[in-house]
């Protein structure tokens, strides 16, 4: 399993990360290597096995449509990188 | 007051409650003790002084109004993996450099509530994604067995902070051994709980599927009473299971006879030191004095755990960090032309190149068509591994065997090398996958450097693990050795 340079240039647009060209070598080579140690359980048969979700096979809880939290908003939002008037400011979308 | 450092939780609490030392002063001792080797270890990346003056001052009022609990008034850091309201909770990452949660963890609250004192953040690999301490944002940790030596990851600034007693405990997450190897490297005890015993509330997501709270303390009983406080039912956990916790320390001098103790022979293979084997074995030998019975035991597919779990932990971690884009969380680069390049040169740059690696694997094995050869495939695979336990457990009460397959390394001999790294979490990471609690409790010295043993219990058995450790510790001393450059007060 060896990734070309377009794979890792993908992988990176997915993961919305960017990668300096001259790092791309690099990042195919070792990618390429943890898939080869990933291959290694392409040894174990199994067919009739059931996939495990979760190590003691819980379900998923479900609990009362309540209101539970307690108003925080300034708290909150002196957590903020930028808020004004109640409102948390993000860089313009649309222009 | 010199050596308070030495004593163990129940011995600091003991010197409370008759008052021959306030928390305050505790509290003090620890504060200074830190200070003064940080700069060698960088095993704290935040110090809360403060908040620690202050609860240490409630904690006394407490012990003066015969209202103790067990942690009253005792020191403790916690990894900076757990949300601490007011203070930085980094996680070892330039990502979150800036971070203040508005909340406490559930472990933090629970132990706060118990009126243990955090003096504050320990340095841990970036996100949890490492086995040397060496990626994080703050630098590298130190071993203080040897400085030139990683204390191992990712809760290594927690080993390293109890093995220096710079605190008498601290908290780490252990996700594929990022407890117990460094607990191994720092000869220290580390606990990792059955999954979903300790709330995962407030403690950053690496892989929700694998992730436990746990403990790094001098000995087990001292686990023990830490676990007493941090084990049970959250609400706000949706992982959580609700399962009695029963009295961690009821069992602790339980006699080992009669004991089963499961050896797998993929323990002993040829990638173990045979320095680490030989204090295995003496360790093994030990405990059958103390009345267990050995058997051998196999656990065929332990050796496609680290595969696994380079499948399921970074399919996780991809998608838990991609709420990490400058907005929801984290760092925000300068001047971004549109959103698409604000994520991208935000996360490339808040991100180190661990993180960046697994990101990126954990994107391709999740990318359309590939679920069921990866994702899929690791699931089926773990159960398989999970099933070898189950096996083995119907025949033994636990598992023993080495929790690395050497000591502690030196800095940057496997920094440069990603795989060579993910396989020092070899003999931690089929715990994991399946679920169990396992400890690694400190067994001996090859070449100076501390040897750790690893007990992998059945499900929910964390107070047979203690017990057994316990046991193993009253017969030993590895558990009290000091390094000495900080076994008196640190110049």
């Amino acid at each position: 399993m060896v990734l070309s340079g377009a794979q890792v240039r993908d992988i990176a647009w997915l993961a919305r990360l960017q990668i300096d060209e001259a790092d791309i070598g690099q990042y195919a080579a070792e990618l390429s290597r943890v898939l080869e140690l990933i291959r290694q359980m392409n040894e174990v048969d199994t067919d009739d096995v059931i996939a495990m979700a979760h190590p003691t096979d819980a379900v998923q809880r479900l609990r009362a449509d309540k209101v539970t939290e307690v108003d925080q908003r300034e708290k909150l939002q002196a957590l903020a990188p930028l808020a004004e008037s109640g409102l948390y400011l993000v860089p313009r979308v649309i222009e | 007051m010199t050596d308070l450092h030495t004593l163990s939780i129940v011995g600091l609490a003991e010197g409370l409650r008759r008052r021959e030392y306030s928390a305050a002063e505790l509290t003090q001792h620890f504060m200074e003790r830190i200070s003064k080797s940080n700069t060698l270890l960088n095993a704290v990346i935040t110090l809360a002084e403060e908040q620690a003056a202050a609860t240490a001052e409630q904690a006394d009022v407490r012990i003066a109004a015969g209202d103790a609990e067990p942690l009253t008034g005792i020191p403790l850091l916690h990894k900076d993996i757990f949300c601490t309201d007011g203070i930085r909770t980094s996680c070892g990452s330039k990502m979150l450099d800036a971070f203040i949660a508005p909340y406490d963890a559930t472990v933090v609250a629970r132990l706060s509530a118990a009126g243990a004192v955090m003096l504050g953040k320990t340095n841990m690999d970036e996100f949890a994604m490492g086995s040397s301490n060496e990626a994080s944002y703050y630098g590298p940790v130190r071993n203080p067995w040897d400085i030139e030596r990683v204390p191992g990851g990712s809760s290594g600034g927690s080993a390293a902070v109890v093995a220096a007693r710079l605190a008498p405990a601290a908290t780490g997450s252990d996700t594929g051994g990022s407890i117990r190897q460094p607990a191994a490297l720092c000869g220290v005890t580390g606990l990792k709980p059955t999954y979903g015993r300790i709330s995962r509330y407030g403690m950053v997501a690496f892989a929700s599927s694998l992730d436990q709270a746990g403990t790094l303390s001098a000995d087990a009983r001292d686990a023990a009473l830490l676990l007493n406080v941090m084990a049970g039912f959250d609400q706000r956990d949706s992982t959580s299971i609700d399962h009695p916790v029963p009295d961690y320390t009821a069992i602790l001098d339980n006699s080992l006879d009669g004991l089963k103790i499961g050896i797998a022979e993929e323990f002993f293979d040829a990638g173990l030191d045979d320095g680490v084997a030989s204090q295995v074995q003496a360790a093994i030998r030990q405990l059958e004095v103390l009345g267990a019975s050995i058997k051998n035991i196999s656990l065929p597919h332990m050796k496609v755990s680290v595969a696994t779990y380079y499948v399921v932990a970074s399919a996780e971690c991809s998608s838990n960090l991609s709420r990490m884009d400058g907005v929801r969380f984290g760092y925000r680069c300068e001047n971004p032309k549109d959103p698409g390049d604000m994520y991208a040169r935000s996360r490339s740059k808040g991100f180190g190149a661990e993180v960046k690696r697994r990101i990126m694997i954990g994107t391709y094995v999740l990318s359309a068509g590939f679920y069921d050869a990866y994702y899929l495939k690791a699931q089926r695979v773990r159960r398989v591994i999970a099933d070898d336990f189950k096996r083995a457990f119907d025949d033994v009460d636990l598992i023993v065997g080495p929790t690395t397959p050497e000591t502690a390394f030196t800095l940057n001999e496997k920094a440069s090398d990603p795989i060579r790294m993910y396989l020092s979490d070899i003999y931690t990471i089929a715990a994991n996958l399946a679920g169990l609690p396992a400890m690694s409790i400190p067994c001996g010295f090859s070449q100076g450097l501390p040897v750790g043993l690893h007990l992998i219990g059945n499900l929910f058995d964390e107070a047979r693990l203690l017990n057994v450790a316990h046991q193993y510790q009253r017969h030993t001393d590895w558990h009290s050795r000091v390094p000495e450059r900080f076994l008196q007060e640190i110049p």
